[in-house]
């Protein structure tokens, strides 16, 4: 009788494997979130010693325009001025996302609507190709092509915010356009049938319901090619001068927060100022992807809220 | 102007921006090909780099960039493929599966760069494995966690419930449905992400330079002891990749033909990035009319 107890109580092999499967995945999921939280709270403990330990003014560090860590500003303190680096990258995101939108929009009209044919034969799969791109490759012909272009055709040394704009305009243009051309296919059939019906051309259609229609998606394309585009480190740091001078035009050397980043956090000491400041604009980096990602999801939850209605 | 002239003329537009494009787009992949395949060579392929003269080549670069490609797979595979498991299979839909989706989308989200600095505060630093494979297998690791378990959960979910039920129906617990019936499956979609992902790695560059490091030690290659730290196989040496390689050059500017070098490497990185898009493509049809016999 006991033996038959026991194996009515014993838990069976399958439900023992059954536990096991579960607890192996939910590790794998919990170590990714957990890795997460590993990276906000390195680098957000590394970049707050800049402030906690050192002692730097947070206002100043994001409005002072000297940046020297390690000697003395005119005023007495560090040399730690992030403005020069935060106004380079905010320049360059704005101007390349300012660049590609009409042209990635544009292409991706003609991909959906005027051509599907050969949008779905040639477009789709260059764009698709070009995102895998690398970004050296990028910042490679942005040294052999566009500083050069940029310097006989705007005079300066070539090196600077224009040339960054151009590298991440090509850079971001495909990512932008098949997004939102998915936008685009995503809006009904019948809004388009509809349009036709009432007499509408082509262009009204396009223009008047179809353009409206895929508003929030391809907003997200646009966000989502600005965060790559801050985010960008390389391409942009072999074209953009590296000097960590407050711009005064796009065609003078200048610096973004990675650039700077990928050129100095080797050549410092970990602990000291220099480094903690370098963590810092780390630390900015982080943020200001996590802002592009709330933008995104508030994006997308008002288009959906919108298509219900 | 009335809506036909209109219509016209929008078209035209339209036609004149996706022309441009085109031209833009064809003309980079025009420019790396003429620029870079003259300079492949077999000698090219093969030989070490020399950092002060000219007629070096990007052997040790190659073989260290599949190295990497190659551990940060083995690395991150099991663990998204479980993550991605869990995701569709067992989470139920409720707020902290939602906080957990947010959670990875932002870590996909996040700039190689920060990648890469995280690598070197925790993998370099913290655990003192230095500039080395290892090091820069984990920061790709991180870098590809994300896209892998969200590709492979697509993958999973497109499989039809049936599946799942003619599983349950024979007796099969959860887990065992999962593994012995959705998951090869999904098979022929979960390596197409895989692949996919493979040519992301492959031209990764920022998250390297401060976790796999920026030199390229002499290699024996007669020596596969992976104890040994001149073996090929060390998980311990420093090891600069074909991308890296391209940004070193010509951000120093100290070698010769760095021009010569790099339109070379690139074009080498375009390639393999094209083939394994095409190889993504190629297995994932192969798979499925293997596995659905069509």
């Amino acid at each position: 009788m006991d033996k038959i107890r026991a194996s009515l109580l014993k838990k069976s092999v399958a439900s023992k494997i059954e536990r096991r499967g579960k607890i192996i995945s939910l590790s794998c999921l919990a170590l990714i979130i957990l890795v997460v939280f590993l990276i906000f709270y390195f680098v957000a403990s590394r970049g707050l010693a800049t402030f906690f330990q050192n002692h730097i003014n947070l206002w100043s560090f994001l409005s002072g325009i000297q940046w020297n860590p390690g000697t003395l500003g005119t005023n007495g303190q560090p040399a730690v001025g992030a403005l020069p680096m935060i106004v380079g990258s905010f320049l360059i995101t704005i101007c390349s996302a300012l660049l590609a939108t009409p042209f990635a929009i544009g292409t991706a009209v003609f991909m959906t609507e005027i051509s599907p044919r050969r949008g779905a034969r040639i477009l789709r799969p260059v764009t698709e190709l070009l995102v895998g791109i690398p970004s050296v490759v990028y910042g490679f012909i942005g040294l052999q092509v566009v500083v050069p272009f940029v310097r006989n055709t705007f005079g300066g040394s070539g090196y600077g915010i224009l040339s960054g704009t151009f590298v991440l305009f090509v850079m971001i243009l495909p990512t932008v356009t098949s997004m939102s051309a998915d936008a685009l296919n995503a809006v009904p059939r019948y809004y388009r049938e509809a349009s036709l019906a009432l007499g509408a051309t082509r262009w009204q259609t396009i223009y008047k319901v179809v353009l409206r229609a895929a508003i929030p998606g391809m907003l997200t394309a646009v966000v989502f090619g600005m965060a790559r585009a801050f985010g960008e480190a390389l391409a942009v740091q072999m074209v953009i001068g590296n000097a960590t001078l407050l711009p005064h035009n796009l065609v003078s050397p200048a610096s973004t927060l990675t650039s700077i980043l990928t050129m100095g956090i080797g050549n410092t000491v970990m602990g000291s100022l220099q480094n903690n400041a370098l963590w810092s604009l780390a630390m900015i980096l982080l943020l200001m992807s996590l802002f592009f990602n709330l933008v995104i999801r508030y994006i997308g939850r008002k288009g959906k809220l919108n298509n219900e209605r | 102007m009335n809506a036909k002239r209109a219509d016209k003329l929008a078209t035209g537009i339209l036609y004149a921006v996706a022309a441009l494009v085109v031209i833009i787009l064809v003309a980079l992949l025009g420019y790396i090909l003429v620029q870079g395949v003259p300079e492949i060579s077999w000698h090219f392929l093969t030989s070490p780099a020399l950092a002060f003269e000219a007629g070096g080549g990007i052997g040790i670069q190659l073989f260290n960039s599949f190295y990497l490609l190659i551990l940060a797979l083995v690395i991150s595979l099991p663990i998204s493929l479980g993550a991605g498991i869990y995701l569709n299979e067992y989470a139920s839909k409720n707020t902290i599966t939602g906080l957990i989706r947010t959670t990875i989308e932002i870590l996909s989200s996040l700039p190689s760069v920060v990648v890469g600095l995280f690598g070197y505060l925790f993998f370099v630093v913290q655990f003192k494995l230095g500039f080395s494979i290892l090091s820069g297998a984990f920061a790709l690791t991180v870098f590809n966690l994300p896209i892998l378990t969200r590709s492979i959960e697509e993958a999973l979910a497109n499989i039809p419930d049936s599946q799942r039920e003619a599983g349950y129906a024979l007796g099969l617990s959860r887990w065992e449905t999962v593994t012995k019936i959705v998951v090869p499956a999904a098979l022929p979609s979960i390596i197409t992400g895989v692949v996919l992902s493979a040519g992301r790695i492959f031209g990764e560059a920022a998250a390297l330079i401060y976790t796999a490091g920026q030199s390229a030690p002499a290699l024996d290659f007669s020596n596969w002891n992976p104890f040994d730290i001149s073996s090929p196989l060390s998980p311990l040496r420093p090891a600069e990749t074909l991308a890296v390689h391209i940004w070193k050059i010509n951000s120093e500017g100290i070698m010769p033909d760095a021009k010569a070098v790099s339109a070379g490497a690139s074009a080498v990185l375009i390639i393999a990035v094209l083939l394994f898009n095409f190889l993504a493509r190629w297995l994932g049809k192969r798979l499925y009319k293997h596995l659905t016999a069509e």
